[in-house]
C-alpha cells in the first residue's frame, strides 16, 4: 500500500491557480522530496494532505484514509511541521515539548527512544525560551514536537529554509535516521542541492509537477550536452558565450558557467573563439548535470 | 496531565510571560476607577453660594445655616439684589439663592395656602453639569425643613441624593473593561496563533477545536474575574458605594457578561486573520458602540429616535443598566431579570455562532 | 581610486554580556562583489547593520563610502543602497510607483528619476509591466525589481541581505547577472547568502564564525587553503568550529 496517494489535486485561491492537477504517490517508508521555488504550490499541497484545506478537484489518501472523509483519522497518524516557525517563542523548550506531547495524549518518556537522538541535542537548553534559540536549534525543537506522538507519516514544509548549510546538512542526517525507523516522510525544500538526500523527488514549479523520479535517474536521463566554462572575467565570459550564435543557453553556476548546448561541442574550437573575444585563462569541459541543471532545463521546456 | 489541562497551563504561561500586557490589563480598571471616580467627577463639591434675602427672618436663617453646615457648599455671605450679576461674573460665587420678600411669612402659612414661599436660584452655568447638579441639590438643602409643607420644591432625588457621578460611572466602566479585556485579549491570542502558524499544528493534532477554544477562554475569564473583584472592592471602599442590594447579584450577572465578552472575542478571531485586524475590530465594533449606545456617557433617552434600536443590540447597554440598578438602586437580581435574560440569550447566540464558525480547517 | 569603500577596524558590538560581533577588521575595494557569509547567529546581520549606519558599534571604528560609521550614519544612508529579503517593495504600489517613491526618498530630480527608471526598466526588459502592482508579480521578479530600486540612485555600494532566498533557479541566475552588471559598472556589492554556489560568484568572501571573521579571501584561494573542492566544504569546515548556539 502506498502511504500517500495523490490524484489530480487542484486548488485555486480566487483566480490564482495554486495547484494544478498534481498526482504522485509515496511508498511506505519512503523519503520523498518536493523541490521547487516559492510559489510552486508546496505549502498548499501540504495543507491539503494535512487536511487543513479541501481541494477543488482531485482526491488524496494518507495511510489509506481519504483526506476529506476520514480527516480525523489522518490527524491522529501524521506529524506536521509547517513552513513558519511553529512553536511558542515565549515558552521554554521543555514547555513546548510537554505541551505538544499533551496535545497528542502522550508523554515525552513514552516515545523517548524515537526522538532521543534529536532531543539530546537541545536538552542542554531545555529551560531556554524557544524564541531565543538559533535557527538550527529551533528546527530541531520543531522536529521533536512533530515526532512526539510517533506519527507514521511526517510532513515537513521547508524545514531548512533560511537555515545555514551546516544545520541543513545535520537536519537531513536526522531525517535519514528517522527513515531507518520506518517513518514515511514528505519534505519540501527550495534548495536543489538537498535533492540527493531523498529517495525520490518531484520537481515542481508554479503549481505543477515537472517530473518525478529518483535523483540519480533524473541526472542520468539528462540528454542535453552540458559544458562548464570558466575564465578570469566571468561576466565577460557570459556575454562572450551569448554573442556566439546557436550555442544554447548559458547560466552562471557558481565557479563555472553552465552551457546547455544544442549539440556536442568541439571544446578546442569554442575555446579559440572565446579567446578571440578576449576571455583569458579559459577552461571548458563537459560535465554531468546536477538536479539544478535538470530543473532549469525542465523550466525552459515549459 | 491531560491535553486540556496542559492547554490551559500553556495559555496561562503566555499571559504571565507577557508581563507588561498582564500588568496593563490588571491595572486598567484601577486607573479608570480612580480617574472617573475622582478626577473627572461632576459631583457637587465646594460650590460657593451667595444669598440675597431682603428680610432675614427665622426661616431664612435656618436655610442659610443649613447651607453653612453643608460640606458641599461654601456660604459666601449676603449680597444685594443688584450685586448678583457682578458676584457671578467675578467668580466670587457660583450660585446665588434669592429669597423673596415674604419668605418667612409665607413659610409659616398652611401648606394649602395660595401664596407660596419662593426661592430663585441663579447659577453660573458655564459648567453645565455642575450647575444643574448644584441647582437640584441646592434646592433640596434650602427647603429641607419646609419640605412637608411646601410643594414648590418637590424635587425627587431618590437614589443618589448627592448626585455623586462616580456612582454612575462604575457600571459604565465595568461594561467597557470586561468586553475590552475579554474580547480583545481572546481574539488577539487566537489570531496570534493563526499568524505564527501554530494554529496549523493545533488543528492537525487530534485535539478537539472546542478544547482549544475553552482553554483560551479560561485564563482570561479568571483574569477578568480578578478585575471584577478589584472593581467591586474599589467601589465599596474607595468610592463608598453602599451596594445595599448585595454583591452576589452583581457578581452573577458580571460573570455572565464575561462569558458573553469571551464569545465575542471568539467570533472576532474567526473573522480576523491578523492581530492588527482583531484589535481594530475589537476597538471599532465594541468600544464605539459601548461609549455611544450603552448609556455609559449619554442617557439612552437622549439618543435620536432612529439610533435607539441600535442600543438594544449592544450587550453593554443591558449589563450597565442591570448593574446600575443593583449597585446604585440596591435592587435584587430578580428585579433585573429582564436584562439578565437578554444577556443570557445574547451569550447563547454568540457562543453558538462562533463555535460553529470556528472550524477545524484553514478556510 | 585605491581607497577601500569599506574599511573596518576591530569592530565590536555587545548586547549586555553577549558579544555579537567580536573585533572584526576587513576592507572592501571599490567594484568588488564581497560575499559576507556565516552560519545563523554568527553576527552577520549585526555587522551589516553597523555598516549601514543602523546600529552603533560598542567599540572599534569603520568607514563606508568615506563616512565614519560612528558619526556619519545619516550620510552613509544616502550613499548606499539596501535590499533585504523581507522588506523590499510595497505590494500595493505599481512597479513604476515604487521606483518613483524611492527616487524621491533619495532626492533624485524629476529628470534624473524618469531617466533612471527608464534605464532600469530597459535593463530588466520590464517596461511593459511598469504599471503592474508589485503584489501581483512572482517572487523572482519582485526581487529583481527590488534590486533595481536599491540601485536607482546609483549608490557607490549596495548591501544585499539574502536577496535570492526561495527564488527559482533561473531567476536566481538572472539576479546574479544583474549583480555582475552593476559590479561591472563600478558599483560595489556586499551580499549575504545561504546558497554556497553563490559564494563562488564573489570576488572575495568572508566567513564569520561566533562573531569573528575566520576566513577572508577569494573563493579560489579559500578552497586551496582548506584543500577542498567547493565553497560549501570550506563553509562547513569553518562553521563546525562554532561553539555558541545562539
Amino acid at each position: 500500500m502506498n502511504m500517500i496517494e495523490v490524484n489530480g489535486l487542484t486548488k485555486r485561491y480566487g483566480n490564482v491557480l495554486a495547484l494544478s492537477a498534481v498526482s504522485f504517490s509515496v511508498a511506505e517508508g519512503e523519503l520523498f522530496g518536493l523541490i521547487g521555488p516559492d510559489g510552486a504550490g508546496k505549502t498548499t499541497l501540504f495543507r491539503l494532505l494535512a487536511t487543513l484545506l479541501n481541494a477543488d478537484e482531485g482526491t488524496a489518501t494518507v495511510n489509506g484514509f481519504d483526506v476529506v472523509k476520514d480527516y480525523k483519522s489522518i490527524r491522529n497518524c501524521v506529524g506536521y511541521m509547517p513552513g513558519k516557525f511553529s512553536l511558542y517563542p515565549d515558552l521554554s523548550v521543555k514547555e513546548n515539548v510537554d505541551f505538544f506531547a499533551a496535545l497528542f495524549g502522550v508523554t515525552l518518556e513514552e516515545n523517548y527512544d524515537l526522538i532521543a537522538p534529536i532531543y539530546k541535542q537541545i536538552e542542554p537548553f531545555k529551560d531556554r525560551r524557544a524564541g531565543k534559540l538559533s535557527g538550527g536549534m529551533k528546527q530541531k525543537l520543531a522536529l521533536c514536537c512533530a515526532l512526539i506522538h510517533k506519527p507514521k507519516v511526517l510532513f515537513l514544509d521547508e524545514p531548512t529554509t533560511g537555515v545555514d548549510a551546516v544545520s541543513r546538512s545535520e537536519f537531513w542526517d536526522m531525517l535519514s535516521n528517522l527513515k531507518q525507523k520506518g517513518i514515511t516522510m514528505l519534505v519540501s525544500t527550495p534548495y536543489m542541492d538537498e535533492a540527493s538526500r531523498c529517495d525520490r523527488i518531484a520537481l515542481c514549479n508554479e503549481g505543477k509537477i515537472l517530473c518525478i523520479d529518483a535523483p540519480a535517474n533524473l541526472t542520468k536521463n539528462f540528454d542535453t550536452p552540458l559544458y562548464a566554462l570558466a575564465a578570469d572575467d566571468m561576466f565577460a565570459l557570459l556575454n562572450a558565450v551569448r554573442s556566439i550564435p546557436n550555442m544554447g543557453d548559458v547560466y552562471p553556476f557558481g565557479e563555472f558557467h553552465h552551457l546547455f548546448s544544442h549539440s556536442e561541442l568541439d571544446c578546442g574550437k569554442v575555446s579559440d573563439e572565446l579567446s578571440k573575444k578576449g576571455c583569458n585563462n579559459l577552461t571548458i569541459k563537459k560535465i554531468e548535470p546536477t538536479i539544478e541543471d535538470v530543473f532549469i532545463k525542465l523550466m525552459n521546456n515549459e | 496531565m491531560n491535553g486540556f489541562a496542559s492547554f490551559v497551563k500553556k495559555e496561562t504561561l503566555h499571559i504571565f510571560r507577557d508581563f507588561r500586557t498582564m500588568m496593563i490589563v490588571l491595572l486598567i480598571p484601577i486607573v479608570l476607577m480612580v480617574l472617573f471616580g475622582f478626577a473627572i467627577s461632576t459631583e457637587v463639591n465646594n460650590v460657593d453660594v451667595a444669598v440675597v434675602a431682603p428680610n432675614r427672618g427665622d426661616e431664612v436663617s435656618k436655610a442659610v445655616s443649613r447651607l453653612q453646615h453643608n460640606p458641599y457648599f461654601t456660604f459666601k455671605g449676603f449680597i444685594n439684589a443688584d450685586e448678583i450679576d457682578h458676584t457671578l461674573r467675578s467668580g466670587n460665587a457660583m450660585a446665588v439663592a434669592v429669597f423673596d420678600n415674604d419668605f418667612n411669612k409665607k413659610s409659616a402659612l398652611a401648606k394649602d395656602a395660595k401664596a407660596k414661599p419662593t426661592v430663585q436660584i441663579v447659577l453660573d452655568a458655564a459648567d453645565v453639569n455642575t450647575a444643574s447638579s448644584s441647582a437640584i441639590y441646592l434646592q433640596s438643602v434650602l427647603t429641607e425643613n419646609a419640605m412637608s409643607k411646601q410643594t414648590l420644591f418637590n424635587t425627587h432625588l431618590l437614589y443618589n441624593p448627592q448626585l455623586k457621578s462616580a456612582y454612575n460611572f462604575v457600571p459604565g466602566i465595568m461594561g467597557l473593561i470586561f468586553i475590552l479585556i475579554c474580547a480583545m485579549m481572546t481574539s488577539v491570542s487566537i489570531v496570534r496563533e493563526k499568524e505564527s502558524g501554530t494554529m496549523e499544528v493545533l488543528l492537525v493534532s487530534p485535539v478537539k477545536p472546542i478544547h482549544i477554544i475553552f482553554a483560551k477562554m479560561i485564563p482570561y475569564f479568571l483574569m477578568s474575574s480578578f478585575n471584577l473583584l478589584t472593581i467591586l472592592l474599589l467601589a465599596k471602599y474607595l468610592l463608598d458605594i453602599p451596594m445595599i442590594g448585595g454583591i452576589s447579584g452583581i457578581v452573577i450577572i458580571s460573570l455572565l457578561y464575561l462569558i458573553l465578552s469571551l464569545s465575542f472575542g471568539l467570533l472576532i478571531s474567526t473573522l480576523a486573520d491578523k492581530q492588527f485586524t482583531a484589535l481594530l475590530i475589537s476597538a471599532v465594533v465594541m468600544m464605539v458602540p459601548i461609549m455611544m449606545f450603552s448609556g455609559m456617557l449619554f442617557p439612552i433617552e437622549n439618543l435620536p429616535l432612529v439610533l435607539r434600536p441600535v442600543s438594544a443590540i449592544v450587550p453593554a447597554r443591558w449589563y450597565i443598566d442591570a448593574v446600575r440598578k443593583m449597585m446604585i438602586e440596591g435592587l435584587p437580581l430578580m428585579a433585573v431579570a429582564n436584562d439578565f435574560l437578554i444577556l443570557l440569550g445574547m451569550t447563547v447566540v454568540l457562543l453558538g455562532v462562533s463555535l460553529k464558525k470556528f472550524n477545524d480547517k484553514l478556510e | 581610486m585605491n581607497e577601500p569603500i569599506i574599511h573596518v577596524e576591530n569592530l565590536c558590538k555587545k548586547f549586555d554580556d553577549f558579544t555579537a560581533v567580536n573585533q572584526i577588521s576587513f576592507d572592501v575595494s571599490r567594484g568588488e562583489i564581497f560575499g559576507f557569509l556565516g552560519a545563523n547567529g554568527a553576527g552577520k546581520t549585526t555587522a551589516m547593520r553597523m555598516l549601514c549606519g543602523l546600529s552603533f558599534p560598542t567599540s572599534g571604528m569603520g568607514t563606508v563610502a568615506g563616512f565614519n560609521i560612528r558619526t556619519e550614519g545619516e550620510k552613509i544612508k544616502s550613499h548606499i543602497g539596501y535590499m533585504s529579503q523581507r522588506f523590499s517593495l510595497y505590494d500595493d504600489l505599481t512597479v513604476f510607483e515604487n521606483m518613483k517613491l524611492y527616487a524621491g526618498i533619495y532626492g533624485l530630480s524629476r529628470q534624473q528619476t524618469l531617466q533612471s527608471i527608464d534605464e532600469k526598466l530597459e535593463q530588466l526588459q520590464f517596461a511593459s509591466e511598469k504599471n503592474t502592482l508589485v503584489g501581483a508579480l512572482p517572487l523572482g521578479w519582485k526581487q529583481k525589481v527590488a534590486f533595481s530600486v536599491a540601485t536607482l540612485h546609483r549608490p557607490e555600494i549596495v548591501f544585499l541581505d539574502e536577496p535570492t532566498g526561495g527564488v527559482d533557479p533561473i531567476t536566481r541566475r538572472q539576479f546574479w547577472e544583474l549583480i555582475y552588471n552593476a559590479a561591472a559598472n563600478g558599483t560595489t556589492i556586499f551580499v549575504t547568502t545561504h546558497y554556497m554556489d553563490e559564494a563562488e560568484y564573489c570576488s572575495r568572501v568572508s566567513i564569520m564564525v561566533d562573531g569573528k571573521i575566520e576566513a577572508l579571501d577569494s573563493p579560489k584561494k579559500l578552497k586551496e587553503q582548506f584543500s577542498v573542492q567547493s565553497m560549501d566544504e570550506v563553509f562547513r569546515t569553518l562553521a563546525r568550529r562554532a561553539k555558541r548556539t545562539e
